[in-house]
């Protein structure tokens, strides 16, 4: 079933009864390379690699190894979450909390380790229960109401910004989280979430190793495992996947949950990154993690995508967002310039699925 | 399984969780926590005696941002000495600001105090209250409207005079380029601030937009930035959350470059005292809540006019050094500064 959510029509119309049983290496490698284009995530690599190019032809900072850190730091706190916003995706499904859904994470942990003055990995996994909880009750009621994902979610966004500011702001009497660094298990915490690994000589923040495993295992799961199968067939037609034996309704809650397990990761790194949270934080940023699924080449309809594919549309949002900074082009227009490379990024991503689906 | 087992089943799971939590939170911490923290001395002067009056604050906060909590305890403070029922409300959006004052004259508030961040916008809905006999007072934002729209008075900081006084500091410690980070495009205030740096400031100054609500995008734009220009030797940040974060920037690009910023907290104090910000410029919100509230009880009581409503009543721009520091940290740990 992943296979056939995941390759492009086949290329041309049947075989002639004539035609000889042997194809010649022309016509196999031109399948070959109309298979690899049918690959969701082939357009945005190709597009990833032209805009990489543009930067380190354009930007001469951008080419050293630390810049490259740089990028895929930024890349990494986004990619992170999209991830999981790309499997949902392709579930058919949206998440309008997951900016705010990362906040709240990290407030919960802040404030229960703070306020009952506990070691803060007690808050580190209380938050993880909240997170897995908020995203099996945006799933639950999904399923159990049959609104789209849009409403239940975007209703849930509203919920989770207003109690990330109202409970901050009755425990603390801020509207910031009080400074836990100095608190038992903070540097272990810290070593898990938000770290530095040298690399070759580079530093390199932890959560691009944690974004490039949970990469791997998202793409494990999505076209190695009976529960990728489910994924592909929810997202591209429910009623049919329900007919033929798919659990419809655990599939999208499990989806949601991921979603909330990305969250809560995210919201660890900024909790132990930055030490203190705003609770004002994250709004908007559930759109990026569309736009870099997206990219990738996941499609709205659902049912077509890659994990792979979010990684690499993550990794060209934020080269485009350092690149333009590196290229030091002028900061007025940094929105309009961010806004014309994703578009064209988008573009060629199209172009090249088209070029692959080309009769 | 029936419903009643898998209510039982439930009740048990929920059962086990919430022992699990309470028994983690045996797992104190040895240090640092609630426990720790000194109880915050809420400032007291009395009370009025004074007829029980509504006053609203319509702001152009957005939620969560601790500057503006600091503006919101200070009018709290005030209305509690003055015997106030004070109604506050806020809204990024100018319409919808405007639409809260006119929610605010069909309640039939005694006084509003607003902030003008876009005068335009705002003009007809404070026209609408002075004309059905509310006084309206401005602070924070809005100092170029408060006279033409008619306000009784105005408590804040001139962003240009503050940005030209933070330049003049920045050419006294020997600064040669700075980096203006602005984490809100558009926003009036925060460009004049810049604007205002780059009048009186000596060496080279250039701006950074940064996307204000996802601090680790806000980490790694300035690090790109300082790795793109490694002449920068300053950076400006325009509020104190942002501050902390240049300051990891700094040392994930191997920057020589100093921190110094806009507006003050607890953390900010703090690092002020460690050495790893330079100097703050405080507005003083508080002060500005506090004022503005204050200020319609003493006109609808006793007819004062701050400034003798001609001149507006500048609470910044106040620099917060190492010298001095101390003197306001205790404040700070109060969450009043």
């Amino acid at each position: 079933m992943a296979t056939a959510h995941t390759e492009a029509p086949a290329v041309g119309g049947p075989p002639s009864p004539t035609a000889p049983a042997a194809q010649d290496g022309r016509t196999a490698q031109r399948s070959l390379l109309r298979r690899l284009l049918g690959r969701p995530e082939i357009g945005a690599l190709i597009a990833a690699i032209g805009v990489y190019a543009f930067f380190f032809a354009v930007a001469p900072s951008f080419r050293q190894a630390d810049s490259l850190a740089t990028v895929l730091y930024q890349a990494s706190t986004m990619g992170i979450m999209a991830l999981p916003v790309a499997l949902l995706m392709i579930g058919g499904e949206f998440d309008l909390s997951a900016g705010v859904a990362v906040t709240t994470s990290a407030l919960t942990a802040a404030m229960l380790s703070f306020q009952l003055t506990t070691n803060v990995w007690v808050g580190v996994i209380v938050a993880l229960i909240v997170s897995l909880a908020v995203g099996a009750l945006n799933g639950y009621m999904l399923v159990k109401t049959g609104l789209p994902s849009f409403l239940i979610t975007l209703a849930s966004f509203l919920m989770l910004q207003g109690l990330n500011l109202a409970v901050t702001k009755l425990l603390t009497g801020n509207v910031a989280t009080d400074d836990i660094s100095n608190m038992d298990g903070f540097n272990q915490a810290k070593k898990v979430f938000a770290s530095e690994i040298d690399f070759g000589g580079v530093s390199l923040k932890i959560t691009v190793l944690w974004w490039l495993v949970f990469a791997a295992l998202a793409t494990w799961v999505l076209l190695r495992t009976k529960f990728g199968n489910w994924i592909f067939a929810v997202g591209g037609h429910s009623e049919s996947a329900r007919a033929v034996g798919v659990p419809v309704k655990f599939t999208k809650i499990i989806l949601f949950m991921t979603v909330g397990f990305g969250a809560w990761f995210v919201g660890m790194h900024l909790l132990f990154s930055f030490n203190t949270v705003q609770s004002g934080e994250g709004v908007g940023n559930e759109f990026l993690y569309i736009i870099a699924a997206v990219i990738g080449g996941c499609l709205l309809t659902g049912g077509y995508g890659s994990a792979i594919g979010s990684v690499i549309g993550a990794f060209i949002f934020g080269m485009v967002t350092q690149g333009i900074v590196y290229a030091n082009w002028n900061p007025d227009w940094f929105k309009f310039f961010l806004g014309v490379m994703l578009l064209v990024a988008t573009l060629v991503n199209l172009w090249v699925r088209r070029q692959a689906t080309r009769r | 399984m029936d419903r009643k087992t898998r209510t039982r089943k439930a009740t048990a799971i929920a059962a086990a969780c919430a022992a699990g939590v309470l028994l983690a939170a045996g797992c104190s911490s040895s240090s640092g926590g609630k426990k720790a923290q000194t109880a915050a001395n809420n400032i007291s002067a009395g009370k009025a005696t004074t007829a029980r009056i509504k006053i609203a604050m319509i702001t152009h906060a957005a939620p969560g941002d601790t500057f503006w909590d600091l503006i919101r305890k200070g009018a709290q403070a005030a209305a509690a000495k003055d015997n106030i029922n004070l109604v506050y409300s806020s809204d990024p959006n100018a319409a919808n600001q405007a639409n809260l004052v006119q929610n605010a004259i069909d309640q039939k508030v005694d006084g509003i105090a607003i902030t003008l961040a876009k005068p335009d916008a705002m003009k007809a809905a404070v026209a609408k209250a002075e004309a059905a006999g509310i006084p309206v007072v401005g602070f924070n934002a809005g100092l170029s409207a408060w006279k033409s729209q008619k306000l009784l008075e105005y408590f804040g900081q001139d962003e240009d005079i503050a940005g030209q006084a933070f330049g003049t500091k920045l050419n006294s410690i020997g600064a040669k380029s700075a980096l203006c980070v602005v984490q809100e495009q558009g926003n009036v205030a925060l460009e004049t601030r810049c604007a205002g740096l780059k009048k009186t400031f000596k060496g080279k100054v250039q701006n950074l937009y940064v996307n204000g609500t996802d601090m680790p995008s806000v980490k790694s734009t300035i690090t790109a930035k300082l790795r793109q220009d490694s002449s920068i030797d300053e950076i400006v940040t325009l509020g104190g959350p942002f501050a902390l974060t240049a300051v990891q920037s700094v040392s994930d690009a191997n920057s020589k470059a100093k921190v110094a910023t806009f507006d003050l907290n607890q953390d900010v104090v703090k690092a002020i005292q460690a050495g790893t910000v330079q100097f703050a410029v405080d507005q003083q919100p508080y002060l500005q809540g506090y004022l503005a509230v204050d200020s319609l009880w003493l006109y609808k009581f006793n007819g004062n006019f701050s400034g003798g409503s001609a001149q507006p009543v500048l609470t910044g721009p106040a620099f917060v050094t190492k010298d001095n520091v101390a003197t306001i940290a205790k404040f700070a740990a109060n969450g009043t500064r």
